[in-house]
């Protein structure tokens, strides 16, 4: 039987939809055809709405793990099948994933992970929404890596940067992290759905070397960045893959120091050569403000009632928020900082990018913070308090 | 038959020849007795994907000139599963030792032998930790003295085979270093296997386990110190028949280890339901347009 393309599955028009509908549907969009996960709320929509979807796809499949652990590792497997790859978690979830994370940045194996966030530490409040997770995205698993992390505050956005995110996975080769939290995961809101031909698919470097000449950490041959060019399974090119630091032949080396400065350098490099292209952010209002107000995520649109309403009241305010949380935009902050008197940082957890943008405003302005726990969005009201009032001192969380 | 040169020259990455493996370690037979096998199969090398987790034996696929991947410690069978998922035209085989499938891996393995993932698992079984100096492992026979266990070990050991089996495997096998004919003649058959198939084979680490005088020594344990699988032995837990346990603690009793093929049957492989699904999920989908 002939297997319906996406536009047949997902009848483009506007929809009245989940956030995790939406991430699973810019996923379908997106050409993902392996997804391997574990329930976890506030996730299991979307492994819920992959076994449904996946199946009915030419070469889609779906299967549910063992534990977090295993879902990762096969999206990455699968990811060597040239299969553009997905899993969902939350915390607890993507703690177990770090292991994993850190193999994907050695092998340079595209793969996007959603991490749903709930309430931490442990199983926390599980149907509470929270961004404690925001410096586990970055720092998660051990030794110097980098990884491209995405935060979208609506449900249309998790839509577009689901899609987003499979395209800087494979054109950067890099695990992608699509944050969301339970509050967009479970809201309704109005979705327009595309169709598959509006959708720009990003390619992954191919090998077009000849198979002597072919190493699969050699970068440079097909395009000149730092992005290795990348063959799959079952192909002619016989690839070694090691989570072992390796030379541009993928042959392990353990005792030099140079090869494992060059490799994990690269990964840095190849991202930092492309900020420009990775980085995006929204800003409003932010020209001759005095105070900007910095959010991201659900949070993100109670900060921007906040600061059009101390418009209103006469307040010099404005907004940025940050859609790109990996790599951090530090030259936006370091260059707003000289502008500005105060920075106001919004975030759901006790201060985290609070941190990143107090080290990038290098002491130009006054960085204040609004933090909320416990799954409360911060209200427009208590924003706007804190807009009007004076810096808090408080040394516990600095 | 090839001699050990032509297959050599055609299956093993000569640049990083030698190989890691220390003297006498059982590891290069393995890779010897799995090369054998596939030539014998004629299967192409494009083909091939080897899956390691972490250990001695996770080094193996490094040595082959195939796809190969070594991913992090227990994990192996995990990567494996998605692999052959979305790619069933390829043979997937996975070179484990005991603490990578037996210890920090065991979940993943007895996972994928419910699901029979069309994959064969090679476990190195030398009931130790060589790679970090012979430490305990899961499958390291009661009174045993590691490096984890100074004052014998108290442990009751893993009967790796008979977990696979209970949990479903289609063909299981059990030999030794010392069996050469029999370990290849069981690749090739699970290798032929529609579904999950696990050849466990004891090993050796003649430098972190050092039982024996030399490897020849040990290799004779192999051939003597035997017991043929059948229904008496059903019940052991370890990989080896006591007569006593309490022998193990006074005397240097080695037991026996029990070989042979512990099972062989057949059932629909994840990948040969998995289609019948996707028809059926078709079928709905198409209905449920129409209405």
């Amino acid at each position: 039987m002939k297997a319906p393309s996406i536009d047949e599955i997902l009848e483009p028009k506007l929809q009245f939809v989940t956030g995790n509908e939406a991430i699973v549907y810019g996923a379908l969009l997106a050409n993902c055809r392996f997804f391997a996960g574990y329930p976890i709320t506030p996730a299991t929509e979307i492994l819920e709405l992959m076994m449904k979807y996946l199946p009915i796809l030419e070469d889609g499949y779906c299967i549910q793990m063992e534990d977090e652990i295993s879902s990762l590792a096969a999206i990455i497997g699968a990811s060597w099948n040239n299969y553009r790859t997905m899993t969902a978690t939350s915390g607890p979830g993507f703690s177990l994933m770090q292991e994993n994370i850190g193999y994907a940045c050695m092998t340079e194996t595209p793969c996007v992970i959603a991490d749903i966030q709930r309430s931490g530490p442990s199983t926390g409040q599980p149907t509470k929404a929270a961004q404690g997770d925001i410096m586990q995205a970055r720092w998660g698993t051990h030794g110097d890596h980098y990884i491209i992390a995405l935060y979208p505050n609506s449900v249309q956005e998790n839509l577009w940067l689901t899609i987003r995110a499979f395209n800087l996975a494979d054109k950067y080769r890099v695990p992608v992290i699509l944050l969301s939290d339970a509050a967009i995961a479970h809201t309704r809101e109005r979705l327009k759905i595309p169709f598959q031909k509006e959708i720009d698919i990003i390619k992954r470097v191919p090998v077009t070397i000849d198979k002597e000449n072919y190493h699969p950490f050699r970068t440079g041959y097909t395009l000149p960045t730092k992005v290795p060019e990348m063959d799959k399974f079952g192909d002619k090119y016989l690839t070694y893959l090691t989570g072992l630091t390796h030379d541009w032949k993928a042959y392990p080396s353990t005792e030099n120091a140079e090869i494992h400065e060059q490799l994990v350098k690269r990964f840095y490099e190849k991202i930092a050569d492309n900020r420009e292209d990775i980085i995006i952010y929204e800003a409003k209002y932010i020209d001759e403000s005095d105070i900007i107000v910095i959010s991201y995520g659900i949070s993100s649109r109670t900060a921007l009632m906040a600061v059009e309403k101390a418009r209103t009241k006469g307040y010099s305010v404005g907004y940025l928020r940050l859609i790109t949380i990996w790599p951090f935009p530090h030259d936006v902050v370091y260059e707003l900082s000289q502008e500005i008197k105060r920075f106001i940082v919004v975030e759901m957890n006790l201060g985290q990018i609070y941190h990143k943008i107090k080290e990038h405003a290098r002491g130009n302005c006054e960085v204040d913070r609004l933090n909320s726990i416990g799954g409360n969005i911060p209200s427009p009201k208590s924003i706007l308090n804190k807009i009007k009032s004076a810096r808090l001192s408080d040394e516990i969380f600095e | 038959m090839k001699s050990s040169s032509e297959l050599r020259k055609k299956y093993l990455r000569e640049d990083l020849m030698p190989t890691m493996f220390c003297p006498g370690c059982g590891n290069g037979q393995v890779l010897n007795y799995t090369i054998r096998a596939i030539d014998d199969l004629n299967i192409p090398q494009e083909k091939l994907v080897f899956v390691s987790g972490i250990g001695c034996s996770s080094r193996l696929p490094a040595y082959i000139e195939a796809d190969g991947i070594h991913t992090t410690h227990g994990r192996a069978i995990a990567f494996a599963t998605g692999i052959k998922v979305t790619n069933p035209d390829l043979k997937v085989i996975v070179f484990t030792g005991d603490g990578d499938l037996a210890a920090i891996g065991l979940n993943h393995f007895l996972q994928a032998v419910r699901r029979n993932i069309d994959i064969t698992v090679i476990c190195i079984n030398n009931e130790t930790y060589g790679m970090t100096g012979g430490q305990l492992s899961p499958t390291t026979p009661v009174g045993y003295t590691t490096t984890t266990s100074l004052y014998k070990n108290i442990e009751f050991a893993f009967n790796l085979s008979f977990l696979a089996k209970a949990a479903g495997a289609i063909y299981v096998a059990r030999w030794t270093t010392a069996h050469s004919t029999q370990t290849i003649n069981s690749i090739k058959k699970g290798l032929q296997k529609r579904g999950f198939s696990f050849i466990e084979i004891i090993s050796m680490c003649p430098v972190n386990k050092k039982q024996f005088k030399d490897p020849t020594e040990n290799l004779r344990f192999f051939l003597d110190n035997t017991i043929k699988y059948s229904k008496k032995v059903l019940d052991e837990t370890s990989a080896r028949v006591f007569n006593d346990y309490n022998e193990c603690f006074t005397a240097d009793y080695t037991g026996k280890i029990i070989i042979g093929e512990i099972t062989d049957i057949d059932k629909p492989s994840f990948h040969d339901l998995y289609h019948n699904l996707k028809e059926r999920s078709l079928n709905e989908f198409w209905n449920t347009k129409g209405e």
